[in-house]
């Protein structure tokens, strides 16, 4: 593999895409949501187990998705597991920093998730690794609506009436 | 181009000698074949989508853009006459190309989708009635769909699927129970731009034909591989972009039977489609013209001669016959990647070859392909019936062209076997 390719597909991120970690859903979840990249087809889903103090009790996701998509929810779910509230929206933020290399991120509070700075320099895989974040965010929203990779974050999915 | 003065003429078509099919010349042919993707040469595999260019299409294209600066159809001075001119013999070109009985039967478009919105559009909104039925297959790119479920709305008119079998070939049982009393039109791909299925559309249009229903053919995928006759087809339309027969983008040709063109009512309104203008009333130009509303891609369709003089040139049966022993060299090659499943198994086959890698998503194909210069597509190939059929999210198509050679489809080949160790 050449070292741009083995920026991209780190080891960690190969072998979340082989066994991805809390794969599958949580029994019953508080919160739950669906994903989709239009773009691709992927979907993802996540469900969530929250404690009354907003902390992720539990994570889980599933669907389907290219290597960066499984990698990047599988790793997700790792690192917001008992986490509270604010913590997720800093990794959240500094989360999306990294993969579109705005703003300053601190590689060392990201822990794991410091992998996915090499897909910076892929911009047109930068919306696999954040299908699984902006799904968690419709969750912990309550959003009705599928969370979709080609929307603002928040707006409802439109449906073509004639589909 | 020596003189700016004289407006020089381009040499729209190096003639290549009709003998042997000679790949390394027709590659040279192309000057975006000859570079480096990533550090690698370019292996271009995703003329599906769009082809690579003619050098003589950028020539006459330059030369359009430089020195016919005008308007068509408009002006009394000299440039736009010479425009018009040039405007006026690639639709006779293109006329000879499709064998149509006349050049007013050519209506060029923006691109296959806009001829296909132009017909659904136009015959939508004349000739379906309430509980009408629409023709088309499950095979069909969204741009042979959408088109139609719109028109059916509007019209409260049903939409027909001709159902799908496993090898990605059409069930002509199904088809031939589908057409009814109430069939207005059948609107068929000749080829499937998901999996390459040539799809028998001369039994299929007489079929439909048979039972009062007009036909659209999709020939998007088909015109690129072998020649297209619309007489001898019979269709009522058949439509095909330029931009994937190594022409320009943005545009298109309609071909539409004389008296179908001349009962259905414009697309767009504006310039150029019409006769005389009041606000009481307007009343609409003659044939093509009626259909070509605006400004259109003047440079572009003046440009689309040159690929089409190319190609028949060349001629269909050596790129054919070429194309043949590609393909059949890469179905061979690639069937013997460990872990590739190929979707779509059809008899007749033409340009694209679809397929799955066991553990590897298909995006991830296509990121590590395109860092050893191999173009690929990988997604749903705006065919999302067609993954839905076989259960999948996408796939990887690798699709070709006459410039493409055995030793791409054999790196092709070594790239997807390193892949797949990679995921494992």
């Amino acid at each position: 593999m050449d070292n741009d390719l083995a920026d991209l597909y780190q080891e960690l991120i190969l072998d979340h895409n082989r066994r991805p970690r809390n794969f599958g859903e949580v029994a019953s979840p508080t919160h739950a949501a669906n994903g989709v990249n239009p773009l691709c087809g992927d979907t993802c889903k996540v469900t969530l187990q929250v404690r009354d103090d907003g902390a992720l009790e539990k994570i889980c996701f599933c669907g389907e998705g290219c290597a960066i998509s499984r990698a990047s929810a599988s790793l997700m779910t790792d690192a917001l597991a008992g986490k509270g509230r604010a913590d997720v929206e800093r990794l959240f933020t500094d989360f999306i920093a990294l993969l579109t290399g705005e703003g300053d991120v601190d590689h060392e509070k990201m822990g794991k998730l410091a992998a996915f700075g090499g897909v910076r320099e892929y911009p047109m895989r930068v919306k696999c690794a954040t299908l699984a974040w902006h799904t968690l965010q419709a969750a912990l929203k309550r959003q009705q609506a599928p969370a979709c990779t080609e929307e603002d974050e928040g707006t409802a999915r439109r449906e073509a009436p004639y589909v | 181009m020596s003189s700016a003065t004289a407006g020089p003429q381009p040499t729209l078509v190096r003639r290549p000698a009709r003998a042997a099919f000679d790949v390394t010349a027709r590659r040279a042919d192309f000057a975006g074949l000859d570079q480096q993707v990533h550090g690698k040469p370019l292996i271009y595999l995703d003329s599906a989508a769009t082809s690579q260019r003619l050098r003589a299409v950028v020539e006459a294209y330059a030369h359009a853009a430089t020195y016919l600066g005008a308007n068509v159809h408009r002006g009394v001075h000299t440039l736009s006459g010479r425009a018009t001119e040039a405007f006026e013999k690639s639709r006779r070109a293109v006329q000879q190309f499709l064998n149509a009985r006349s050049s007013k039967e050519i209506v060029f478009t923006r691109g296959t989708t806009e001829a296909i919105n132009l017909v659904a559009h136009s015959f939508g909104r004349s000739q379906l009635q309430p509980g009408d039925e629409v023709v088309i297959s499950h095979s069909e790119h969204h741009a042979n769909i959408v088109p139609w479920q719109m028109a059916c709305a509007a019209a409260k008119a049903h939409l027909r699927v001709v159902p799908m079998l496993h090898s990605g070939e059409l069930d002509l049982q199904a088809y031939a129970e589908l057409l009814g009393p109430r069939t207005r039109m059948v609107a068929l791909s000749h080829v499937s731009n998901a999996l390459g299925t040539v799809n028998p559309i001369a039994t299929m249009i007489a079929q439909a034909r048979a039972c009062g229903s007009a036909v659209l053919i999709d020939g998007a995928q088909a015109v690129p591989h072998m020649a297209v006759d619309v007489q001898a087809l019979d269709c009522d339309f058949y439509a095909f972009s330029a931009h994937k027969l190594f022409g320009p983008t943005g545009v298109g040709v309609l071909y539409g039977r004389q008296s179908w063109l001349e009962a259905l009512p414009p697309y767009q309104g504006g310039g150029d489609m019409i006769a005389t203008v009041t606000f009481e009333k307007t009343t609409y130009n003659d044939l093509p013209h009626k259909f070509e509303a605006g400004t259109p891609d003047i440079c572009g369709i003046i440009a689309l001669r040159a690929a089409l003089a190319y190609v028949q040139a060349v001629g269909y049966p050596a790129l054919a016959a070429y194309e043949d022993a590609l393909m059949a060299h890469a179905l061979k090659t690639l069937g013997q990647v460990p872990g590739l499943t190929l979707i779509g198994t059809p008899q007749q086959r033409a340009g694209v070859i679809s397929f799955v890698l066991d553990g590897v998503h298909p995006h991830d194909i296509g990121t590590v392909l395109d860092r050893q210069g191999i173009a690929i597509r990988t997604g749903h190939h705006c065919a999302q019936p067609v993954m839905a059929f076989y259960q999948l999210a996408a796939t990887a198509r690798a699709s070709f062209a006459f410039y493409n050679t055995t030793a791409e489809v054999d790196a092709l080949a070594e790239a997807l076997t390193a892949v797949r160790r990679m995921f494992s």
